[in-house]
């Protein structure tokens, strides 16, 4: 209650040396729809909630390619991250231009938080209101990271920013010890299962989410930032589902396998 | 290119006639309010590189010249540049010291970001073809023949890279590369005798040849020369050292001996 005297404007401290636009700024995060973000050592994904802003519309964009290699997801005011996206697609461009190699996700991020760093630190503007997850490749593998309005950025196994991300998150933190060593085809089905936390009851299916890849295949060949197609991850929507309806089954199956084990092998007779 | 520039006849540079249509002569013919760099001053000859098993290996001799004399006998023409690459160039040797700042620069802000990612020869190639080219736009080249080799760690493991940009922005990347007279004099012998994955002192051995041939036939070259490498492990550029030469053919003995005259 105290602190709407100390949040006029973002250049303005407040006694406890807190920024109040700032952290406003970070509420509209929380207020746009979910996406998540995962990462192997070799491939990152990006998924996020198709919200249409009425029934007669169509959805919002929210995951952007910046480059071959790189990729955004956003959550928060879309038209402030539309035009973030331009300027990361521009910074990799120039970069392509000048050096014939690709901007290392790294400095991608720090760009974007230096940006966003300005906007916290001139009486005449106002922070970004978007969070974004920024997913993509580096010599040293496949990186995501979080950019917040405040100009701060993380390195992150797994993350999800948004509404009801908090759900999310809470199944991410159980699962992601393992990621580094995740196939792609698993990364993909992790962040459905991540979004599906978020829709609380909505059925989720490939109308109510879009989801993005882009990784380094065993070769060295890159495969690029691009979104997964709708029938592609109906499939995927519809093989969790299975697994999921046959808990039961698939124990009682092991528990055999481990009888029939225990006998000799064919071989062995 | 390099070569031609020089003069024709006695001391100082002179304008060669016909030589590169840098838009010397028009720019001084204008009276002159900004003058455009027309020739080089002091250049230093070939420069010769070649991929091997272990990087790439440099090469080339310590001289410079002032036109047609040979003025400086101690001069570095290869130097490292960051972790991964050295670079190596003939034509105006004040060009190579500014473009050896720029790169200064670049290799000081690359780890400033402090953020593990370096620059490997790729990119500094890349770099400086768009650095050239620019300049040759606006008239004013960097009078150079630059070569540059590394070794980077990439997606696929080690990658060897090499290539060459000259003053007017060709640029392009091969397994051997040479400047000036390097181009007419050393590329057939390369050309014949490089494989791939050569030991070191394979290595060696074929730029010693080129060398020598290149001491024997290039009036600007001298017999001091210095040859580096770049491998995983970095950079080393060897202290020079020179060729033993032969002069006892007999042609060379009573060279008149087919051309009676007064002289």
């Amino acid at each position: 209650m105290f602190r709407n005297q100390y949040d006029t404007d973002v250049t303005t401290w407040s006694p406890q040396g807190r920024l109040f636009q700032v952290e406003y700024a970070m509420e509209a995060v929380k207020q746009g729809s979910a996406c998540v973000g995962l990462c192997s050592r070799t491939h990152a994904v990006l998924a996020a909630v198709n919200k249409p802003a009425s029934e007669l519309s169509s959805y919002q964009r929210k995951v952007f390619r910046v480059a071959e290699h790189a990729g955004v997801a956003l959550a928060g005011l879309t038209a402030d991250g539309r035009v973030l996206s331009r300027f990361l697609r521009n910074e990799c461009i120039n970069h392509s231009f000048v050096y014939e190699a690709p901007l290392p996700i790294s400095r991608l991020a720090l760009k974007l938080a230096d940006k966003a760093q300005v906007c916290t630190q001139r009486s005449w503007k106002r922070p970004y209101g978007v969070g974004l997850l920024v997913a993509g490749l580096d010599e040293s593998g496949a990186h995501l990271y979080y950019n917040c309005p405040s100009g701060n950025y993380f390195e992150y196994q797994a993350f999800a920013i948004g509404s009801r991300s908090q759900a999310a998150k809470t199944f991410l933190e159980r699962r992601f010890q393992g990621y580094k060593d995740y196939t792609p085809e698993q990364l993909i089905k992790d962040a459905l299962s991540a979004i599906k936390e978020t829709l609380q009851g909505e059925k989720l299916s490939s109308s109510n989410c879009t989801v993005a890849i882009v990784g380094r295949k065993d070769d060295g060949t890159i495969e690029p930032f691009e979104m997964i197609g709708a029938a592609r991850i109906q499939e995927l929507i519809d093989s969790m589902e299975v697994a999921e309806e046959a808990p039961a089954e698939a124990s009682s199956m092991q528990e055999e396998e481990r009888g029939s084990e225990d006998a000799a092998a064919p071989m062995d007779i | 290119m390099d070569g031609f520039a020089k003069s024709i006849g006695g001391g100082g540079p002179n304008v060669p006639a016909g030589s590169h249509p840098a838009g010397g002569s028009q720019a001084a013919a204008g009276g002159g309010a900004t003058q455009r760099t027309q020739y080089p001053y002091v250049t230093g000859t070939s420069v010769i590189a070649l991929k091997y098993k272990d990087g790439v290996i440099m090469a080339c001799d310590t001289g410079a010249s002032y036109g047609s004399t040979l003025r400086y006998k101690s001069v570095e023409r290869i130097k490292a540049v960051g972790k991964h690459s050295i670079i190596g160039a003939s034509g105006e040797y004040s060009d190579f010291q500014e473009i050896l700042r720029y790169l200064d620069e670049l290799t000081l802000s690359d780890h400033m970001w402090d953020d593990g990612n370096s620059l490997g020869p790729k990119e500094i190639h890349n770099y400086l073809t768009r650095v050239m080219y620019n300049r040759r736009n606006k008239f004013d080249p960097l009078w150079n023949s630059l070569v540059i080799g590394g070794v980077k760690k990439g997606p696929k493991g080690d990658e060897k890279y090499l290539g060459m940009v000259n003053m007017i922005g060709t640029h392009f990347e091969e397994n051997h590369v040479a400047t000036g007279f390097g181009n007419h004099l050393a590329i057939p012998i390369l050309r014949a005798e490089w494989h791939e994955d050569m030991t070191f002192e394979e290595a060696v051995k074929l730029v010693e040849k080129c060398l020598l041939v290149l001491l024997y036939r290039d009036r600007s070259s001298i017999n001091k020369f210095q040859i580096a490498k770049i491998t995983t492990e970095g950079s080393t550029i060897y202290p020079p050292y020179s060729l033993k030469t032969y002069w006892g053919f007999t042609h060379f003995e009573n060279p008149a001996q087919g051309a009676v005259g007064s002289w």
